[in-house]
């Protein structure tokens, strides 16, 4: 038996999705206001647009950015998958309990205790500070997620087909890159998408760690941001919130696709 | 003394005592921590046997085949196959294969991928593994489903997938791990019977683990019945059914009763035993009882007769109520509750459609048996 | 058992390969632990003992601003020496100055009021959530984490354009008439509250959701048919039973709150006292790395306890997902 879907339930999901979207809705339509002032419509157009593009510093500090996404995400993909087969697969080895703690704290852990933690670190060991910090302090605490995402994939794994493998005479290396790593490829791409948006997000650790000739994309937001709303800035935000919609949504049909397609497939054999 | 038969009755190596041993499990304990999964356990398996390990959930039966598949290593004591000791020989490198309970199917490669990975492993050259898997399709009837992710098949053909895949190699000898305990009942039927066929065809030494004790009673040419991590008995269905060594035995296979008894007196061939309040039961199969001893007799359901009058000729008989009565379509199954206070299950054949003895609830009834109906146990 | 497969497998190749091979197999198995081991002790456990070393070392115009460097480049003796020089001064200072004492005070009753106000909301959606049709649940939870992946920054910003005293909220209250003069919301808790609600929402959801998809309707029914009416059943059997998704939510919103920055920054102004923004100035602004340091070392103290309840649940969810 399904539970009834009552009017309190729908009009409270209703309302929670208003307050989830309206202010990213409002953001975008202002980002189409002919009117400098960000508040007050001033007819549609595209102006801020173009002189997005001629903005150098913005363009500069998005390259900036995705550089760094791509390089730490999956520096820290494969590390975090690493740390994932680590916690599941063995259960015991000294100082496993610091292990998952240092692998949990980060999840939850205020952005600027990392970011000052790490800024001193890198300070003590003499290493300059600039693309190289950030991309090293993004690898340390995306890999984290990466790690929770790819470790419940990796719970559920049914370790019957890494016996069929090596029952069948594939050595446990062979095993994992045949049969392992195929099954939960899923997981790893999620994980790594969640980590190049984490990525592509911080502001906060960004600031300690990073140095001058490598300011990112949220920096760079956040000096115009207090000196007040842009026009330019919302333009800017739409198209981030554009790209990762359509990144999102993209994958999620994929996946919809895929998984009707199973079903049906199931059912048809079911049939015979 | 007459036979207990055989299904296949030329095929009793156990009997022969100059045939060569197979898989030998020499005195085998495996613990997990404090718990010991098997305990001391001794077991031979012939060539081209098919073998059943039967138990309950948590016996031993699994781990004794995670063992032969290298999956486990034994605590203590050794396993021979074929005269070559096993140990430390991983499983990638053991020329045994096995059917998985889930059937460990792999979801990202085709059935004809899945059917060539172990040939794949071993360096087949690709013509000859083509080849082999041609043969093995055909083998299970799913040439039309070469191409198929394991997705897209339903429950039966997963199962003979995971079979063409575990016997393509050509192992020396083929574990199956509950290999029908996904089916549904009327597959499981069919599928026992083309093990069956399969295990005749390709000459492979088979050893299945199982449950269920009727799948074990068709397939099997004989049974290991184990329980905490021991064998009780081993020996072929008709053995385990007829003559089951044990208490634990005869009710684990079938239904059964049970009396409690004292052997009054030892003959050449039987015995006369006493019960509790006054029953007296004559037998003719008291094994190795000596008289004084506290035995139990047992004695399956289907060999008691249930008649409203003693009959004449009757050299067991006791009189008790009709407790309960199941009509189950073939055959009909008493309750009678007996003097003494026992409750004896009886069960008859309907060979005809009426019956001249209609029994119901409440009738006073007598349940009667030859001496050699029931067998004598001392454990 | 099934999980000391792995290795007892690369114990039984050991056992019949030569010796090059069995390091092989046991190097292998070391390094799926030991990369990821060392890259976290290095880069996440080292840098809180070194916070914790500056919070101990005074305040210096050099680079790093910061004294005793404590380095090995002038000698052990040196070195000894320099230890010496540590000293808690900069948490007594902590606790002389009420500027900190207010920060962690107001931190942590922020946090506590932002994270019952998420729940409040929180729970209606993922309780309606739950109950949609199976069909519609897929969407749905896409439609929660959807803004998660947009940029943080960015949705707080947006709000900064409705609430301001010209803002859109103001537009529209004035326009409709239920206010004459604006509202006073940026730069005041009020706006941190608000930010803090929005932002942490689907942290509070998920785990909502997660726990409450998954529960058995006919509970509900069996207490119902017991003569429960539905508001008891659902106080009695529906919220119990999903108490550990309402910890999870609470805690995923709580510890991040406490040491939030970018919120009361933009939105709560140079009023809110949030000890993330104290860190941030006393940083960037009075340069002063020790102090900083201090405050940190602090935060991580007041914030250990949840932390370690929120491991222990995340250990508790690993160990029944086997």
């Amino acid at each position: 038996m399904s539970p009834t879907w009552t009017r309190f339930n729908i009009v409270s999901v209703t309302l929670g999705f208003a307050f989830l979207y309206l202010p990213i809705v409002l953001l975008v339509i202002f980002s189409f206001n002919a009117s400098k002032l960000v508040t007050v419509w001033g007819g549609f157009s595209t102006r801020w647009y173009v002189s997005l593009f001629q903005n150098q510093g913005l363009m500069d500090a998005a390259w900036v950015t995705i550089r760094v996404g791509l390089i730490s995400a999956t520096v820290a993909t494969v590390l975090g998958t690493l740390g994932a087969l680590a916690l599941v697969r063995y259960t015991r080895f000294r100082g496993r309990v610091l292990f998952s703690g240092m692998i949990f704290a980060p999840l939850v852990m205020p952005d600027v205790i990392t970011g000052l933690s790490l800024l001193l670190l890198f300070v003590a060991i003499d290493l300059d500070r600039g693309f190289a910090t950030v991309t090293l302090a993004h690898i340390t605490f995306t890999m984290c997620f990466v790690a929770v995402v790819v470790q419940s994939r990796l719970l559920t794994f049914d370790r019957s087909l890494e016996e069929a493998a090596m029952d069948l005479g594939a050595p446990p290396v062979r095993t994992f890159f045949q049969i392992t790593l195929p099954v939960i490829a899923p997981a790893i791409i999620s994980g790594w998408m969640l980590a190049f948006t984490l990525s592509l997000d911080d502001l906060v650790v960004a600031s300690f760690t990073s140095g001058p000739g490598a300011t990112t994309l949220p920096m760079k937001i956040y000096s115009q941001v207090r000196l007040g709303v842009t026009p330019e800035i919302n333009a800017a935000c739409t198209i981030l919130i554009g790209l990762v919609t359509a990144g999102v949504i993209i994958a999620s049909i994929v996946n919809k696709r895929r998984e009707v397609q199973r079903l049906r497939d199931e059912q048809a054999a079911q049939r015979g | 003394m007459k036979s207990l038969g055989s299904i296949r009755k030329d095929f009793a190596p156990w009997n022969d005592s100059n045939a060569k041993p197979y898989i030998q499990f020499e005195q085998v304990t495996k613990k997990f921590g404090d718990f010991t999964a098997v305990n001391n356990l001794s077991l031979t398996i012939f060539e081209r046997e098919f073998f059943a390990l039967l138990g309950a959930s948590g016996c031993g039966k699994s781990t004794l085949l995670r063992m032969l598949a290298g999956f486990e290593e034994p605590t203590s004591g050794r396993i021979l196959l074929d005269g070559q000791n096993l140990a430390g020989i991983p499983p990638y490198r053991r020329p045994v294969n096995m059917m998985f309970q889930s059937y460990a199917l792999f979801p990202h490669m085709t059935v004809e991928k899945n059917i060539a990975f172990g040939l794949k492993q071993e360096g087949m050259p690709a013509p000859e593994i083509e080849k082999r898997v041609a043969e093995m399709l055909k083998l299970v009837k799913l040439e039309a489903f070469a191409k198929r992710k394991p997705h897209q098949l339903s429950g039966g053909q997963r199962q003979r997938v995971a079979l063409a895949r575990s016997v393509a190699k050509r192992p020396k000898v083929l574990l199956l791990d509950e290999p029908l305990g996904a089916l549904d009942k009327k597959l499981r039927e069919e599928t026992q019977f083309e093990l069956m066929d399969l295990q005749q065809q390709l000459g492979l030494t088979f050893v299945v683990v199982t449950h269920d004790q009727e799948e074990a009673m068709t397939m099997a040419d004989r049974i290991a019945i184990m329980d905490k991590g021991e064998v009780m008995q081993v020996a072929t269905p008709a053995e385990v059914y007829e003559a089951p060594a044990s208490r634990f035995v005869a009710s684990f296979v079938g239904n059964v009763n049970i009396f409690e008894g004292k052997v009054i007196e030892r003959t050449a061939q039987g015995a006369q035993l006493a019960g509790a309040n006054g029953v007296q039961i004559l037998v003719e199969n008291a094994g190795d009882a000596v008289a004084g001893a506290e035995v139990a007799f047992a004695i399956r359901p289907e060999k008691i007769r249930v008649s409203s009058k003693r009959p004449a000729d009757a050299a067991n008989a006791m009189e008790g109520l009709v407790y309960d009565i199941a009509y189950l379509g073939d055959m009909t199954v008493y309750h009678v509750k007996l003097d003494n206070g026992q409750i004896v299950r009886a069960s008859a054949m309907n060979a005809t459609r009426t019956t001249d003895d209609p029994l119901t609830w409440d009738d006073r009834a007598w349940i009667s048996f030859r001496p050699d109906a029931g067998v004598v146990l001392t454990r | 058992m099934a999980n000391s497969t792995l290795t007892d497998v690369a114990a039984h190749a050991s056992a019949g390969k030569s010796l090059p091979a069995r390091l092989m197999v046991g190097i292998t198995r070391r390094l799926v632990i030991i990369v990821p081991y060392v890259w976290l002790l290095f880069f996440f456990l080292v840098p809180f003992i070194i916070v914790f070393k500056i919070s101990l070392s005074v305040t210096a115009i050099a680079m790093p601003p910061y004294a005793p460097v404590l380095s090995l480049k002038d000698g052990i003796s040196a070195l000894l020496s320099d230890l010496g020089q540590l000293s808690f001064d900069n948490y007594v200072w902590l606790t002389q100055d009420a500027l900190y004492i207010n920060s962690y005070i107001t931190s942590v009753v922020v946090a506590a009021i932002s994270t019952v106000l998420t729940l409040l909301v929180g729970y209606p959606i993922a309780y309606g959530m739950a109950r949609a049709p199976a069909s519609l649940r897929p969407t749905l939870l896409m439609m929660v984490i959807l803004p998660f992946w947009t940029s943080f920054l960015i949705r707080v910003y947006a709000w900064i354009g409705i609430l301001k005293p010209e803002g859109l909220l103001n537009q529209f209250l004035l326009a409709t008439g239920i206010i004459d003069s604006p509202l006073i919301i940026t730069n005041t808790y009020t706006a941190v509250f608000i930010g803090i609600v929005y932002s942490y929402l689907p942290f509070m959801v998920l785990p909502l959701y997660a726990a409450l998809e998954k529960m058995d309707h006919s509970l509900i029914e069996a207490a119902q048919d017991l003569g429960c009416p539905p508001i008891t059943a659902f106080w009695k059997v529906t919220f119990p039973l999903s108490l550990p998704g309402v910890v999870a939510g609470c805690l995923l919103v709580f510890i991040p709150a406490v040491g939030e920055f970018v919120i009361p920054d933009l939105l709560g102004g140079s009023q809110t006292l949030m000890i993330g923004r104290t860190l941030w100035n006393e940083f960037f602004a009075n340069r002063d790395w020790p102090v900083a340091s201090a405050v940190a070392v602090i935060l991580l103290l007041i914030l250990i306890v949840p932390i370690v309840i929120f491991q222990n649940a995340q250990a508790r969810a690993q160990e029944a997902g086997r």
